[in-house]
């Protein structure tokens, strides 16, 4: 591009790629924001659940009476209270056509199946008054055998959580010939990896408040989802979708954990209806870790038929999905999401994948930060290390001769998505060069050759993702109960500003900022005249909300096509004012101008006046020149990148610290690089916390161990590193060019890290340390390695045995044959 | 139920209530400063961070009648006027995306920079470990905070 075309660009487009300081701060730097927790209405109640003790168990009998003579106390409900009305829990994505959906009952009425359920409420005068006459309410349970562990919930003498059992789907997907691959490679890889339970853990808890006047329902929720949630609503209470109104206030943060339609949403509605006051239920901290849903939770057998120069044959995935007690909003999707991400960025003759999805006696997994891609991306990154341990090259060398070049671009992958766009050559050389990749890599050798105890790893993530949920005729395809448009309107006002209305629904991601940015640009007006509105059925009646990095990709591109309508109703306005044919007009950013006589023109802003004003507009022109949009993306985007990490791990006490962090993203075009790279250091930060520190435990009983953020290790800023940050860019095939990057990091770092610390070990033997890294478990496996424990040291040689790398028959894994293989 | 007398953001509030009451509780619901936020129930996540009598405490781990004749700062009285040179460094550098841990965040850098005008990345890393943010990664509340004490927190 000559510099000529960017001053162009740079005229056309001031706004876009400008570091804009975000519109957003103002009220939460200081302290005026308005989180839900923060409302208060005339009258209001507070609401306080009880819940269950138990993993699995029968109620008999719930007594709450002694609850309602309680100091404070209004009403108090048990499940039955609710049994007529509350419907159940939905879940929008029944993936296979024989899915098993369990009833879902926002509250317990005879059987509880995972601690946390609620099972009775009181509503008080004050909060302290609620929670304090829970201890009045008497509930006798009668305990039934938890199903913890998916890889034995098959089994015939299991115990089930449901009467239909404990599987819920099988999903398939295949393409090449699987059997030839295997048997013709000479090289055979199988690997199981364990994808550990995560809390997503938004610091702002869930909170709800609902009012119901008239009939009519206000409901304000700590929500990433108004307009799917509204729907929902009315869906799952009968109670008319026009007679409620959702309003997502400032939110704080949501990771897919408020992606959901809740237990306590529905249930405050309904209590609200009952009293005909306003309710109001936030959770504690360790209400929320037990009863917020929860991430990840796969094992992951993986099967890579390579040729002897690394070339990839085949891939073989088989899951097993921990979908907790229930199937929620979009549980059973999640892992689908990353069926098509296992073949990554590599080139291959054949792709075989298989799901199964499990019921357990825990909370329900759902939508965290990458949803399903974080977890193939994991996997195909650790076993291409392993393929390359294997050949005995550079994990970089055998990714290399795999990877889709350049020049191939579009490529139609395996899992047949057509990839638009990208430069894996760019972006690796790039993160090689920041990361002084060749330096680290010597240093590497001379510690080894020393024998250093603190001993050097490298590792490796060249990931990509699909984002920008998504093709609403995809969706379709795959199941999924809505579509993947966004929307967005623009209003012009009387005096040259401008309103944005976005059905995204942003929660810490910047979306006031950057879509004045976009509507700038579009309609040549000041980033400082724009005003963008969201989160409120009401002001912004149709959306698809916030998820899945969509909504630049999704959301933004609605902007744009708003904006052209806006422009063409405005040429006609313009043509009458101007006394000129509208094919005469040029349009430069803000003005129209007649060609050849650009003195004689109309600004944007006079045309909003003149059609307020509407006295001369040509006839049968209406006075408005407001648009909507409704934008349906053609396909998904692609962001890529290489992620390099370097750990040190101090061998006699298993402490890994990450030495240094390089990541370049190429995201496609960037329209505030201030705001991307926030989200890539946030990204980045989740995704080290699974590989190091976080993992949601559950005790033999079924009891969340990491009840509190004092065991479930939310990193501080003392646990992680610096990152170096940059990015490549090639245009995705949208007309601003963007893919998405709320997810990248997180999908990107965690295998980045792992490979790391597997890279420093594996000189001892070491093939893989399970997530998350704790300094014990490094601890142990050297220790093991080593075989100063000779116990250790045998149960990891057999471990070995049933884990080799070589061969065409590998043999079993871990994760047994009976539930792998159920069909 | 206990009479307090508080000073919160420079003004002084006379109330009575019930001893178990948090402090964090006070300033939300009874004083109707819900600048500050409530992240968890055990004084992990440092969001209700205050400064009480010009250090830091986390608000949900002091009882209102602790802070009798106490003088509370909040994010809402951190500033005169103008943005505090804390605030205005975390807008600049990006310091912030939800916002929810902001004002507790913004709080302990402040204590941390009284206590250590000058202090290193690694020092503001310590110093900031009692107070979780999800969203940042905290890259920029570090840069954040080492512009704040480079261009003085005291002016």
């Amino acid at each position: 591009m000559t510099a000529q075309t960017d001053e162009t660009q740079e005229a056309k487009a001031p706004e876009f790629g400008k570091a804009r300081l975000r519109k957003e701060d103002e009220r939460l730097i200081t302290g005026q924001t308005n989180w839900t927790d923060n409302i208060q209405l005339p009258g209001m109640l507070h609401i306080a659940f009880l819940r269950s003790p138990f993993a699995h168990a029968r109620i008999t009998s719930v007594d709450v009476s002694a609850a309602r003579n309680e100091p404070g106390v209004v009403a108090a409900y048990s499940g039955a209270d609710f049994a007529a009305e509350q419907g159940s829990l939905p879940c929008a994505w029944p993936v296979t056509p024989d899915i098993v959906i369990p009833a879902h009952p926002p509250m317990a009425t005879d059987e509880v199946r995972y601690v946390g359920e609620a099972v009775a409420c009181v509503v008080a005068r004050d909060r302290y008054a609620a929670a304090d006459a829970l201890a009045a309410i008497e509930v006798d349970y009668e305990e039934l055998p938890p199903v913890l562990d998916i890889r034995t919930a098959l089994d015939e003498d299991s115990p089930q959580v449901h009467e239909a059992g404990n599987k819920s789907f099988e999903w398939v997907f295949a393409n090449g010939d699987m059997d030839a691959a295997i048997r013709d490679a000479p090289i055979v890889i199988e690997r199981t990896y364990r994808q550990q339970r995560l809390i997503p853990a938004a610091m702002e808890p869930r909170a709800v408040v609902c009012s119901c006047v008239g009939g009519e329902f206000t409901l304000w929720s700590a929500t990433q989802i108004p307009h799917v949630l509204r729907l929902m609503l009315a869906l799952v209470t009968g109670i008319p979708e026009q007679n409620i109104r959702v309003i997502a206030p400032d939110v704080g943060g949501g990771f897919g954990s408020k992606l959901q339609v809740t237990a306590e949403e529905v249930l405050a509605v309904l209590m609200a209806r009952k009293l005909g006051r306003p309710v109001k239920w936030t959770e504690s901290r360790s209400e929320g870790n037990m009863t917020t849903h929860h991430g990840r939770d796969q094992w992951q057998r993986i099967r890579l038929a390579a040729d002897s120069d690394g070339r990839i044959r085949g891939l073989d995935v088989d899951l097993l999905a921990d979908m907790g007690a229930y199937l929620m909003l979009v549980t059973p999707g999640v892992p689908l999401l990353g069926a098509f991400m296992f073949p990554a960025i590599y080139k291959m003759d054949a792709y075989a994948f298989k799901c199964t999805g499990i019921f357990t006696t825990k909370m329900p997994t759902d939508a965290y930060r990458g949803a399903g891609r974080p977890e193939a991306t994991f996997a195909i990154e650790r076993i291409m290390d392993e393929l390359a341990a294997h050949l005995g090259v550079d994990p970089l060398t055998v990714r290399e001769r795999n990877w889709i070049k350049h020049e191939e671009f579009p490529f139609t992958t395996i899992a047949g998505l057509t990839y638009d766009s990208g430069n894996y050559e760019a972006a690796t050389a790039k993160a090689k060069e920041l990361f002084d990749y060749d330096g680290l890599r010597a240093e590497q050798e001379q510690r080894r050759a020393s024998n250093d105890p603190v001993q050097l790893g490298i590792g490796i993530s060249t990931f990509t993702e699909m984002c920008g949920l998504a093709p609403s005729r995809v969706l379709g395809s795959l199941a999924y109960g809505a579509g993947g448009w966004e929307q967005a309107s623009i209003r012009m006002l009387p005096t040259g500003k401008v309103e944005v209305v976005t059905g995204s629904s942003a929660h810490g991601q910047g979306h006031e900022t950057a879509w004045s940015q976009i509507v700038a640009d579009q309609l040549g007006v000041a980033f400082e005249d724009i005003r963008v509105l969201h989160g409120d059925t009401q002001v912004s009646p149709k959306g698809m909300d916030t998820y899945g990095s969509r909504s630049l990709a999704v959301g933004g591109m609605a902007l744009v096509s708003a904006c052209d309508k806006v422009i063409e109703k405005a040429k006609v306005i313009a043509a009458g004012l101007l006394e000129a044919s509208a094919g005469d007009l040029e349009w430069s950013p803000g003005r129209f101008a007649v060609r050849g006589d650009p003195d004689k023109g109309v600004t944007i802003a006079e045309i909003a006046l003149a059609t307020f004003a509407a006295h001369n507009l040509p006839d049968g022109v209406e006075p408005s020149i407001d648009a909507d949009a409704t934008y349906d993306p053609d396909n998904f985007s692609f962001p890529h990148g290489t992620h390099l990490c370097a750990t040190e791990i101090d061998t006699e006490t298993g402490f890994v610290k990450i030495r240094s962090y390089v990541c370049v993203d190429d995201i496609g075009t960037v329209v505030n690089p201030l705001i991307v790279e926030g989200q890539v250091h946030g990204g980045l930060a989740q995704g080290i916390a699974q590989a190091l520190y976080e993992e949601a435990v559950y005790d033999d009983a079924g009891n969340l161990v990491t009840s509190t953020l004092a065991d479930y290790l939310v990193p501080s800023a003392s646990d992680l590193p610096s990152y170096v940050t940059d990015r490549t860019e090639s245009r995705a095939a949208n007309r601003l060019g963007v893919k998405g990057v709320g997810e990248a990091g997180t999908i990107a770092s965690t295998p980045a890290v792992v490979n790391a610390i597997v890279d420093a070990l594996r000189p001892l033997g070491i093939q893989d340390v399970t997530m998350p890294c704790t300094p014990e478990r490094v601890w142990r496996a050297i220790q093991d390695a080593r075989g100063t424990d000779q116990a250790s040291a045998a149960e990891l040689h057999a471990a070995r045995q049933s884990d080799q790398t070589q061969g065409n028959s590998p043999q079993g894994s871990d994760m047994p044959d009976q539930t792998g293989g159920a069909a | 139920m206990t009479e307090v007398t508080v000073t919160v953001d420079g003004v002084k509030y006379v109330d009575n209530v019930e001893p178990r009451l948090l402090l964090v509780h006070y300033l939300r619901e009874v004083v109707g400063k819900t600048g500050t936020p409530i992240g968890c129930d055990t004084s992990n996540c440092g969001a209700c961070t205050v400064l009480m009598n010009g250090e830091s405490v986390k608000s949900c781990s002091v009882l209102a009648v602790q802070a009798d004749g106490a003088d509370i700062t909040t994010i809402q009285g951190l500033a005169n006027g103008d943005l505090h040179p804390i605030q205005q460094a975390f807008h600049e550098l990006h310091a912030l995306q939800c916002g929810y841990c902001t004002p507790g965040m913004i709080i302990a850098a402040s204590d941390l920079l009284r206590e250590n005008p000058h202090p290193s990345d690694e020092e503001i890393r310590e110093g900031l470990e009692g107070n979780l943010c999800r969203c940042t990664g905290y890259e920029n509340i570090v840069r954040a905070v080492r512009r704040a004490a480079e261009t003085g927190v005291s002016s």
